[in-house]
């Protein structure tokens, strides 16, 4: 689930796990209310907004919560997959940010679960933990886990998911595979110096989305940004200054919503 | 189904419990600034206003010793319970560990029986502590029985507290917590005569005194002496209906944090 800040991936994650309820509509986990302590011994949960005591030890804690499920992975394992044995005695007050994430990780997994929810599981993980969760997720994955996860890393996305659900302001504006989605999301934005002020025409028919345009100032949204400006030099604009580059994820989000405002 | 019958559905309840109330045992002490508090402080206070006195004996032939030693019992058990679960449950809020306990399989009324289990293990190590301070220290002599019978008394009697200790558990956060539970408790078991004698305070403390939760648990700890100036049955309707006050507003408190946090 691929969203900025404030899109409400928590919330629909909440929802999922029975954490909050809907204003309308419902959810069900294995045809179940996912409040059903059933459906709960089947889920593993890692979520931003929580905590555990910290004077406990990594290995002793991931105990206590294999105790609640029904056929837990053993304790070793779930501590290894999450790339905490060498902390495994350390108490929990004592770990890194990263670590501490890590142990979250453990936490969800140790249940051996049918389903993962990881709410923004990288963030505040270094690169060798975050090398470290994307093996154990590919494990899981091979092992027919289902893994629902959410992030607002396009490219965290692009590397894990097979499908990618992108929701803004709460409400759902592509559900696709990486690759539909990178085809339909601008890849490059292109922004332009031209040397008299536009006009409207020497935009129109490109294959370019405008993001900004004031004067002589321009920045455009494509995924194909080499035949963007030949086209430009065809029509004759004068470019005495060009700079091209990666879109980030905010202006992905923008010309995705605006395309949806578009077609309406 | 095939997956159904190779694995249970639930894991077994009453290994949860155990697996909870032994982690919350641990967890409570390893934090010296309530394990410590817990077993040293009613002891300190008995040193302090029940030693002295330790070989008196009162009008109606009881020892002033065991009297003062069943006050301080009164005092540390409810101590355990407002401390414990007051400063323990708005902790455990401000961490967020809450947030985290509802999602997996473990029922809430498993994770709340720990706690009182946890508790009560507690409190039972502050009586022994503090009733075998009293008698090697301050040479107090009863019956085995009647330490049993007091330690089942306080025990048994400490719902109310547990009670109050959940509703400022609830009520307080984790930085306000610790001094709502002093501010609530020690002039609470000063006024109900846990720390001296009533006869020895002031007229007015005497006149309130029968209102409040802990005069009427410290009736508990004195009957087992035989020393109650009220009879057992009018304390535990006392207790009864502060124990419905106290966790009405508990209940109260957990209600609009749920509705906030998970509504």
């Amino acid at each position: 689930m691929l969203g900025p800040n404030g899109a409400g991936k928590t919330t629909s994650i909440s929802l999922m796990l029975g954490l909050r309820q809907p204003t309308a509509g419902q959810a069900r986990l294995f045809g179940l209310p996912p409040t059903d302590r059933r459906a709960r011994s089947r889920c593993g949960v890692m979520l931003q907004e929580s905590g555990t005591t910290s004077v406990l030890t990594v290995r002793e804690i991931v105990d206590v919560f294999r105790v609640y499920y029904p056929a837990p992975l053993p304790a070793e394992r779930a501590v290894a997959m999450a790339g905490l044995t060498e902390q495994a005695a350390a108490r929990v007050g004592t770990l890194s940010g990263g670590q501490r994430q890590r142990l979250y990780f453990a936490l969800a997994i140790c249940g051996d679960p049918d389903i993962l929810f990881l709410d923004e599981p990288t963030v505040g993980m270094d690169v060798e933990a975050r090398r470290a969760f994307t093996a154990s997720i590919q494990t899981l994955s091979g092992a027919g886990k289902t893994i629902v996860f959410t992030t607002h890393y396009l490219r965290e996305a692009e590397e894990l998911a097979r499908r990618i659900i992108v929701i803004d302001r709460g409400a759902v504006i592509a559900d696709a595979s990486p690759q539909e989605l990178k085809a339909r999301v601008p890849g490059k934005k292109i922004t332009l110096v031209a040397g008299r002020p536009f006009a409207p025409a020497d935009l129109d028919g490109l294959p370019a989305r405008v993001l900004h345009l004031a004067g002589e100032r321009a920045s455009l949204l494509s995924n194909e940004p080499a035949a963007v400006l030949r086209e430009l030099f065809r029509r004759g604009v004068d470019v005495v200054d060009l700079e091209v580059t990666g879109a980030d994820l905010e202006e992905a989000f923008l010309a995705l919503t605006r395309r949806d405002e578009g077609t309406r | 189904m095939t997956r159904a019958a190779a694995r249970p559905e639930l894991a077994p309840l009453g290994r949860m419990l155990l697996a909870q109330t032994w982690s919350e045992l641990r967890i409570r002490w390893r934090i010296p600034a309530f394990s410590l508090t817990i077993v040293a402080l009613p002891v300190l206070f008995f040193t302090f206003f029940g030693l002295p006195y330790a070989r008196q004996t009162l009008p109606n032939g009881t020892s002033l010793g065991a009297y003062l030693l069943a006050s301080f019992a009164a005092y540390s058990v409810g101590s355990v319970m407002v401390f414990g679960f007051g400063i323990g449950v708005a902790t455990e809020r401000g961490l967020k560990v809450d947030v985290l306990m509802r999602a997996t399989p473990l029922p809430p009324f498993i994770a709340i029986l720990a706690k009182v289990l946890n508790a009560l293990a507690y409190a039972l190590l502050s009586l022994v502590v503090l009733i075998g301070y009293g008698i090697v220290v301050g040479g107090i002599r009863q019956d085995l029985t009647v330490w049993l019978d007091m330690i089942a008394r306080l025990l048994a009697g400490s719902v109310p507290f547990i009670a109050l200790g959940f509703a400022i558990g609830y009520l307080c956060g984790p930085n306000v917590a610790p001094a709502v539970a002093n501010l609530v408790y020690l002039p609470l078991s000063f006024a109900s005569g846990l720390f001296m004698p009533l006869s020895q305070l002031p007229g007015f403390v005497r006149s309130i005194a029968p209102y409040l939760p802990a005069y009427h648990y410290g009736q508990l700890g004195w009957s087992a002496l035989g020393a109650n100036t009220e009879r057992l049955p009018v304390s535990l309707a006392w207790l009864a209906g502060y124990t419905l006050l106290f966790l009405a507003i508990a209940i109260r408190a957990y209600r609009n944090e749920e509705s906030r946090k998970f509504g």
